[in-house]
């Protein structure tokens, strides 16, 4: 009787795991085997894959494109997520407070992160950064002449940056629901003690949101090296100028479906794989230094 | 008493000049876009207005027309197509399999489980390059399928996360008296879980559109003929095929692009805010 129940238990239970166990491993596990062993092989789509061995993985130690668009991505990540983190947290204790309008201004600097991933925004920025566009007009009103902000190599970059930063809101909204959580007294037992408001950040609110800073270093780690349309519109799908927007999604794109080098792209797939678990793994090390769990 | 009731007044009033100032200069791009899609041609980069001098919807009637005589309405057509057959694949999918996570008990669960969440942070260009090529054979390609069908077999571990922890949050007892009864895992499914399970169908269904419509990597990829555009991609067509006097009818169609996200965000705030804390704070 007992018995029969269990098969019956798993019986249904897999069941229902049925659609996602056929995703698992037909868009999954499938693809990632498949593309471990492309990155073995030279494959342009027509002709059938040749296996070559480890060549795909010594010439990329021998691209300097290659090394280009890792640095490229490298300070693109690492620039643009702790600073939008930073914003996040910053406007989140502001916002924190519940004033007249508030759910009015949370939607204000929400909104950047709803649109920010959309091709029209990515295409507004190209001619935010123009000669003639938005930042120039403004700095023309200081009599200062503005370049092509999105045409020069030291400053492309840079543009993207802004933009990505321009999307706190969603980490915000995370830290806005954590904030809310922390209880009043902390706040109100460190005030009778004399605590000022910046001791208070420092010694409450910070260690107690720790673990949350932590889950967003994390994710936006994760999403961050994965950028893409971003970069592809405002270089109009080059990279450029001089490859200082080839981030490393565009320049994978561009191995793959422009040149059609199925097996250097798939390489250089696991690579990627490789650093954002290299990179994961890092932060989980050092989070028993830093994050603050009670 | 006058001064510190002025000071006061000041203190009060300090954050909020300084909230909507800088809220300001975060919208600002986003306003500038819709103001110079009112303007004419020849004043968007020209004139040290911000607001139009003449309201025009010129830009708008031209961008409509869309490209290579296929209307813009039919690129907005093809992203609504793809994006509700989406939210019904992730939808179904996510609830069959985050019902039998948080209510099922079966062998090997956890284990599956943790595949799960580690699929969550795996980068999709791993999958990438086999999965093209495989679509290609199918002859996928041009056809709406590669972002559909994958929908069907819950391929984004995110709405099963979600689905599992809500479903989890579910009293234990009502699932109990179901099955005294003699209901089956299948009715208690079906006429108890998925009936209560509408805030998160809400919160899953919003996410699967505002991912889906700014979607471009996918879209661009497996859609290469103008009658299959979906919006991102038209716009993305639009830069390159119209010179810089359309830049007015370029933020038109951007602006309009924009419009069913908005949309979504002031019906459906609530579920928005839900979704992305989700995961953090219960998790």
């Amino acid at each position: 009787m007992k018995l029969n129940r269990q098969i019956k238990d798993n019986f249904a239970g897999y069941l229902f795991l049925l659609p996602w166990l056929i995703g698992l491993f037909c868009f999954t596990a499938f693809p990632m085997l498949a593309s471990l062993l492309l990155s073995f092989t030279d494959y342009d789509m027509i002709t059938t894959p040749k296996w070559t061995g480890l060549d795909n993985y010594i010439s990329l130690f021998l691209d300097k494109r290659f090394y280009k668009s890792l640095g490229v991505t490298f300070r693109f990540v690492f620039i643009s997520v702790p600073l939008q983190l930073a914003f996040a947290l910053l406007v989140a204790v502001i916002l924190k407070r519940n004033r007249r309008g508030t759910r009015i201004y949370r939607a204000i600097y929400y909104l950047p992160s709803l649109f920010g991933g959309s091709v029209a925004v990515a295409i507004l920025w190209k001619q935010l950064f123009n000669k003639e566009g938005v930042l120039n007009q403004f700095l023309k009103l200081f009599h200062i002449e503005g370049k092509n902000w999105i045409a020069e190599p030291g400053s492309a970059l840079n543009t993207l940056i802004v933009l990505a930063i321009w999307q706190f809101g969603s980490s915000m909204v995370i830290f806005l629901a954590s904030l809310k959580q922390i209880p009043m007294d902390y706040y109100d037992a460190a005030s009778i003690d004399g605590a000022g408001k910046a001791a208070q950040f420092f010694r409450i609110t910070l260690p107690l949101l720790t673990p949350m800073v932590f889950f967003n270093i994390v994710m936006q780690f994760i999403n961050s090296f994965q950028s893409f349309t971003s970069a592809y519109v405002v270089s109009g799908g080059s990279g450029g100028p001089l490859d200082s927007t080839l981030l490393y999604s565009l320049y994978l794109y561009i191995t793959g479906f422009q040149q059609f080098d199925m097996g250097y792209a798939s390489a250089m797939a696991w690579i990627l794989l490789l650093i954002i678990g290299a990179v994961t793994g890092l932060l989980f090390l050092s989070a028993k230094k830093w994050v603050y769990y009670d | 008493m006058v001064k510190s009731k002025i000071s006061k007044g000041i203190k009060v009033i300090m954050p909020h000049v300084l909230i909507i100032f800088f809220g300001l200069i975060m919208l600002y791009p986003l306003l500038w876009m819709v103001s110079s899609s009112l303007k004419e041609s020849t004043e968007i980069f020209n004139s040290d207005h911000f607001l139009p001098t003449k309201i025009t919807f010129s830009n708008y009637i031209q961008g409509w027309k869309g490209m290579m005589g296929v209307p813009f309405a039919k690129f907005f057509g093809n992203s609504f197509i793809i994006v509700v057959f989406s939210i019904l694949g992730n939808v179904c999918s996510a609830l069959l399999t985050g019902y039998a996570f948080s209510k099922l008990q079966f062998k090997l669960k956890k284990f599956w489980y943790v595949i799960m969440l580690g699929t969550m942070m795996l980068p999709s260009h791993v999958k990438l390059i086999p999965t093209y090529v495989v679509f290609n054979k199918l002859g996928w390609i041009n056809t709406f399928k590669p972002m559909i069908i994958p929908t069907f077999f819950a391929t984004n571990g995110f709405f099963v996360f979600l689905m599992t922890q809500y479903m989890r949050g579910l009293p234990k007892e009502i699932g109990e008296a179901a099955r005294c009864d003699g209901c089956g895992p299948f009715n208690i499914f079906l006429r108890i879980i998925v009936p209560l399970s509408v805030p998160v169908i809400t919160t899953t269904s919003i996410f699967t559109f505002i991912w889906t419509w700014n979607d471009f990597f996918t879209q661009n990829i497996y859609l290469s003929k103008v009658p299959l555009y979906t919006v991102s991609i038209a716009l993305r067509q639009f830069t390159d095929a119209m010179g810089h006097s359309s830049w007015g009818a370029m933020f038109a169609m951007s602006t309009l692009s924009l419009i069913p996200l908005l949309v979504m965000f002031i019906a459906f705030q609530k579920y928005l805010v839900e979704g992305i804390t989700a995961g953090s704070i219960k998790g």
